[in-house]
């Protein structure tokens, strides 16, 4: 057979096998995307209990359909080449050297380039636009929700191993449980005493480090009550997996008669702690070491 | 016969390795059980001590049980009855060295939220002067125990230290929750020799943290 028939699509030509891998991919993804938006969509974590759960799990969602169409490709193809391409000789024969195609490399490059940078834009401008998205963004943020004015400063302060919580705004009083009310803006201020600790606040859709003498600043606006579970993310030491707690999202009635009971309670516990501060040194320096 | 050679010195390291997980799993401190009291109750009676004076770890600050033979045992891992009231007793020979977090000063989760320091009823002690604490955080026990008086002309120096040695008595009681493990441990960074003092006996069971084995 000559090279020309061969090309031209005669008797014994090779099939167009790109158009097929499209078309085979085309149809794929035309099942699976509509079944990952509309029936694993909904069950994609974090969940919808604040605002920024709710964009996370939005993020979430868009990134997920996203890859459908790029893991369908590569299982597409890597089908495709087992079923079509494989060797039925005895004989082990090289394929046809390959020399570059313009037009497949410029496309790959287009695509890719398009689709790295418009995620980038896509997660600065959500990351501008929900404060934050949860995360800790050190001592001066540049993403602040719209009414971060009207927020409530909770610290939250980590030690070896324990969460404790001050509400500034309440005498400064500090306590082991975290409740916070519901549809309000929450500004968490995430520091340590000892080691690195990380705030995983993991229905709220909240996540910062706590670093010895740092102030990290994070926004959630909770949109639901209920419990939820706080963790530590950060590898510190013996008793890391017992630091966590269950905190409470309230009503705005139930929570302030439950910050009113701890003012009350550590009235004269209060007067024992140092001033409210945004970070604290260990002190006395003297301690054991 | 190479293979079997090879096959058999593969099943001698395979051993080794299990026997070698087997000894670290089983080396860790013997669990004491509180000692059943004639109202129901149950007493657990705890020492802590400047530094154990033992092998491995003589210069480390730690807990010590005494096991109802009445013999002090190197150990942090308790036992005792589910929803039960456990009366607590606590021999405090160490010296203050303060508290990271003030907070950690205030009794909590006690009965009626006190503690008695040598026979005196407290709510708190102030936080520098905090040489240990017992604090069970998910059931939210904390009680802060007093540092001896740095002047005391007879300091417990190797333990178990005994009664004629300078110490406070520390009692109080509380609560047991349902059956489950929970992680007790004290607050106070009172590791001497480490980066401020967080690191040795603060991070090893059988010293200044332990288990509390509720069936």
């Amino acid at each position: 057979m000559s090279e020309a028939a061969a090309v031209s699509g005669g008797p014994g030509a090779e099939p167009r096998h790109g158009v097929r891998i499209a078309t085979i991919w085309a149809v794929a993804t035309a099942i699976v995307l509509p079944l990952v938006i509309w029936v694993v969509g909904p069950h994609i974590p974090p969940g919808a209990m604040s605002q920024q759960t709710r964009d996370q799990h939005q993020v979430d969602v868009v990134l997920t359909a996203l890859a459908t169409p790029i893991v369908l490709l590569i299982w597409v193809y890597f089908g495709y080449a087992v079923r079509v391409f494989r060797n039925h000789g005895t004989a082990v024969v090289d394929g046809p050297p390959i020399t570059g195609n313009r037009r497949i490399e410029a496309t790959w490059l287009i695509a890719t380039s398009a689709l790295v940078l418009g995620l980038a834009v896509f997660g600065t401008a959500d990351l501008l636009a929900t404060g934050g998205a949860g995360g800790g963004e050190g001592p001066n943020p540049v993403a602040k929700p719209a009414d971060w004015r009207g927020a409530l400063p909770v610290q939250v302060i980590g030690q070896q191993w324990l969460w404790t919580f001050r509400y500034p705004t309440y005498g400064g009083v500090e306590t082991t449980t975290l409740e916070l009310p519901v549809n309000r803006e929450i500004e968490f201020h995430v520091t340590s005493l000892d080691v690195v600790h990380s705030f995983w606040a993991i229905e709220l859709g909240v996540k910062a480090d706590a670093v010895l003498g740092a102030d990290n600043i994070a926004f959630d606006k909770p949109f639901e009550t209920g419990p939820f579970q706080v963790r530590c993310d950060e590898l510190c030491g013996l008793w890391h997996g017992h630091m966590n707690t269950t905190g409470r999202v309230l009503s705005d009635a139930n929570f302030a008669t439950w910050i009113t009971n701890q003012e009350r309670k550590n009235a004269a516990l209060t007067k024992q702690l140092p001033p409210y501060s945004r970070v604290y040194y260990p002190s006395p320096l003297r301690n054991a070491s | 016969m190479r293979a079997l050679a090879v096959a058999a010195t593969f099943g001698v390291l395979v051993a080794l390795v299990v026997v070698y997980f087997i000894f670290f799993l089983e080396s860790g401190p013997a669990a004491i059980a509180a000692t059943r009291g004639s109202d129901g109750s149950a007493d657990l009676t705890l020492q802590t001590v400047p530094s154990y004076g033992h092998h491995p770890f003589p210069d480390w600050v730690s807990y010590m049980a005494k096991d109802p033979q009445g013999k002090w045992e190197h150990t942090t891992i308790f036992k005792v009855p589910a929803h039960t009231l456990i009366k607590v007793t606590i021999y405090q020979y160490d010296g203050d060295s303060g508290l990271r977090n003030a907070f950690l000063s205030g009794v909590s989760g006690t009965t009626g939220d006190i503690e008695t320091i040598n026979g005196t009823v407290e709510h708190g002690i102030n936080a520098n002067d905090a040489a240990h604490t017992f604090t069970i955080p998910d059931i939210d026990v904390n009680v802060p125990l007093p540092g001896i008086n740095p002047n005391a002309k007879n300091p417990c120096g190797t333990a178990p230290c005994s009664l004629a040695e300078a110490h406070n008595t520390i009692t109080f009681s509380f609560r047991s929750p349902g059956p489950g493990s929970y992680r007790w441990q004290c607050f106070v960074p009172c590791a001497a020799g480490f980066l401020f003092g967080n690191g040795g006996p603060m991070q090893t069971i059988g010293y200044m943290s332990g288990l509390i084995e509720v069936s």
